[in-house]
């Protein structure tokens, strides 16, 4: 260690030790100040991708030939579901909070290799590089959806090629997390952490860890195909020749099914954390929690065929699909179950981690019955690729996976800045984005099952007045968002000194000053149960 | 780098964990067959689709080429394990001369692939060619699936052979020695996957005519 003025068990992480500077973050090793890079940096993308959706919406609100040229159109269609999937969602919650939390809850001073989590920082800031280069050079962002479809973006004149390379090095950077975590989890345990009494936010990450291992790859090998059927032609999808387009969707979905639960499963890990801290009640079926978060990696690894119902599949594949998707929907079911059982009787505090957990709870039930809807091949055929499937996968994604990564922002705000955000101004913003989300998103629903095709630029008469409610909604949300951050950033800035443990959690990152300083623990730390609230109080 | 990582060498050597090294290093691994399992997916379905292609395209192949080219990947892989043994022996002259063996095999692999590709080029089997796609459906798909998949194998085998170059580079600096190798058994972990994919591609493509 240098000589600092001051004991590195003290300082808080993002004090400058000695030398400070950009470089000292940058080419940081220290897994707070990665998660930190990560979390400004998907912020940033969640903003821009905001902004695009908002464009979408300002389009959508009228018919005809507004604002938006068409192929304006599809390129933001485009920009907004890569930039939300592969740069926001997949990365969200692991690679900023788990990275901070992970080795804490385990009572480990870092991950198994700092190195390469530095390594995939960059990683990810070469990936979004490739995307910006794909935007602003050649002949346009392209324009085939986040899906990648062919022969479409095989043919098309926009710049796939670098779009889908970058998908590949953001892919990269993803496997890495996962390896790195799942490392982590085996080897930096501190003793007497069983795997039973590990936190059930450390279990969801130890998932979602294999599901990046064992589904991007499938990702990478697709993105490379794209990019080699565009520049050394090959011909593996051609029709023309002998290749079958159905293939390149099996692949593509091989990953991206499962990619969907490395967007929920963190988020439903910090619920498993936020629920019981607020209800001051051990979490109710602590086994039953962990074991559905594998049995939905496992599960969820099987049934990537339902997006493909109308594609033309064998009968018998979509009935085999079709009943495997029904079976991926019970450990989702028992997550639920027993969040409500643990707030049972419970002695609540309605603090804003809290509420946005709750609000994950709805969203995501909403989402995920309706997810049923398409999982059944006969409903299927009638919603499939309207603004129902937009819809259902909004009401999991933002509602589910962004108010989880809300909910973790407030609840873990003040263990990682050391300050307090406004309450009132946070309870506030819940329920603007709440109100916003469902204005926004529940219209899709009915436009959807009335048959409004998704993608589209242009729509009849007859949608005309859910379509302009659904833009207010999103003007609603803007505003629920523009508060949120506001407050939070009012926070870290000027709120009141935050103490050690504001919420009265019982894992071990609760029992380290507060902000976290620099080197977390002496020696290793005795593994607490983690859901264990006797003795353990709110402070204040 | 740059941050706190000025640490002492007795600290750092009680941060050493090979054993973690080794498991990041598996699943890895695992990432690089799954990666290559998308193309094994490709061709089981399409050789399903197109037996009789495939059957005469694995005729065109020169299996005297291939059939060396896997000889030479198997004594490779031998010697990279070799050099393991040797090192841990403390025999770090031995140890590199059976990795630079190991390299030269890799880049006689390499040179029979590039004889290999340039007769295919040749006789007007390049990729998006006029000739390639006038070939009957399924022997376009053949050849398209046979350069993808030897390609991006070809790929692992420089970069597999590059980090063998870098961890010799290593043992001549003392980085890694008799007492701490896991980075050269990690290499050579990663050799013998290069070596093992091309144990499949192998009967995949020259065999099965
Ligand atoms: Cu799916």
């Amino acid at each position: 260690m240098e000589h600092t003025a001051q004991d590195p068990h003290e300082r808080p992480f993002f004090a400058p030790s000695g030398k400070g500077g950009l470089a000292s973050w940058i080419f940081s090793t220290d897994h707070k100040r990665i998660g930190l890079l990560y979390l400004g940096l998907i912020m940033l993308m969640f903003s821009v991708a905001v902004v695009l959706g908002l464009l979408l919406r300002l389009k959508l609100m009228t018919p005809g030939n507004t604002l938006l040229t068409p192929q304006q159109y599809n390129a933001i269609f485009t920009l907004h579901g890569v930039i939300m999937v592969f740069m926001v969602v997949i990365p969200s919650i692991p690679a900023s909070f788990g990275n901070i939390f992970l080795p804490l809850h385990i009572g480990a001073n870092d991950v198994s290799f700092p190195r390469l989590n530095n390594f995939s920082w960059w990683l990810y800031v070469t990936g979004l590089v490739l995307a910006l280069v794909s935007i602003f050079t050649g002949n346009g962002p392209p324009d085939t959806g986040w899906t990648f479809y062919v022969p479409f973006s095989e043919h098309t004149t926009t710049n796939v090629s670098i779009a889908v390379i970058a998908v590949f090095v953001l892919g990269f950077s993803s496997i890495l997390t996962g390896l790195n975590f799942i490392t982590t989890v085996h080897r930096l345990r501190t003793p007497g952490m069983t795997w039973r009494k590990l936190p059930l936010f450390v279990w969801s990450l130890y998932a979602t860890g294999w599901i990046q291992v064992l589904a991007t790859p499938i990702l990478g090998i697709t993105a490379l195909l794209i990019f080699s059927e565009r520049v050394l032609h090959l011909g593996l999808f051609d029709p023309g020749r002998g290749g079958d387009p159905l293939l390149y969707q099996h692949l593509f979905w091989i990953y991206s099914h499962p990619a969907v639960y490395i967007m929920i499963l963190p988020a439903m890990g910090v619920i498993s954390e936020i629920i019981p801290v607020f209800s001051r009640k051990p979490v109710f079926g602590y086994n039953m929690i962990a074991f559905s978060s594998l049995a939905i990696a496992f599960a969820g690894s099987l049934v990537w065929a339902h997006h493909m119902f109308t594609s033309g599949m064998s009968d018998n594949a979509v009935l085999l699909f079709s009943f495997l998707t029904f079976v991926v929907a019970i450990p989702s079911a028992i997550k639920v179950f027993n969040w409500l059982s643990t707030m049972y009787k419970g002695s609540i505090s309605l603090d804003p981690p809290l509420l946005f957990s709750l609000g994950f709870i709805l969203m995501f039930s909403i989402g995920g019955l309706t997810g049923l809807v398409l999982g059944s091949a006969g409903t299927d055929i009638h919603v499939h690729d309207t603004y129902f499937v937009v819809a259902h996968f909004h009401y999991v994604i933002f509602g589910g996976t962004g108010l989880g990564m809300f909910a973790a922002m407030h609840y873990w705000f003040p263990k990682v800045f050391g300050r307090m955000y406004d309450h009132t101004r946070a309870f506030w913003s819940f329920w603007i984005i709440l109100l916003g989300m469902n204005v926004l998103y529940f219209p899709m629903f009915v436009m959807g099952l009335q048959g409004m095709p998704r993608r589209y630029y242009d729509y009849l008469p007859q949608y005309a007045p859910l379509q302009m409610v659904s833009t207010w909604g999103s003007w609603i949300l803007a505003v629920g968002l523009i508060l949120m951050f506001h407050n939070l950033y009012r926070g870290c800035r000027y709120g009141p000194v935050a103490t050690k443990n504001p919420w009265g959690g019982a894992t071990l990152e609760w029992t380290l000053p507060t902000p976290l300083p620099a080197e977390a623990f002496y020696g290793d730390p005795v593994a607490p149960e983690p859901y264990d609230y006797k003795g353990v109080n709110p402070d204040g | 780098m740059a941050e706190a990582h000025a640490a002492p060498a007795a600290q750092l050597a009680a941060h050493r964990d090979d054993q973690a090294s080794k498991m990041g290093m598996w699943l890895f691994l695992f990432t690089e067959i799954l990666l290559f399992g998308g193309l094994f997916l490709l061709y089981a379905s399409y050789r399903a689709k197109y037996p009789q292609a495939f059957h005469a395209g694995g005729q065109a192949l020169d299996l005297v080429l291939g059939a060396t080219n896997t000889v030479i990947l198997i004594t490779s892989s031998l010697t990279v394990a070799l050099s393991i043994t040797a090192l841990r022996r403390g025999q770090t002259v031995r140890c590199l001369w059976l990795l630079a063996f190991t390299v030269a095999c890799a880049a006689t692999f390499m040179l029979n692939k590039g004889i290999e590709w340039g007769a295919k080029f040749h006789h007007g089997l390049i990729p998006g060619s006029e000739h390639m796609a006038r070939l009957p459906q399924g022997q376009s798909i053949f050849y398209g699936l046979y350069f993808a998949m030897t390609g991006l194998h070809g790929l692992h085998v420089v970069i597999g052979a590059s980090v063998l170059l870098w961890v010799m580079l290593l043992i001549r600096r003392s980085k890694i020695t008799g007492d701490d190798y896991a980075v050269l058994e990690n290499a050579g972990l990663y050799w013998h996957i290069v070596d093992m994919v091309w144990i499949y591609l192998f009967p995949l493509f020259y065999l099965i005519a």
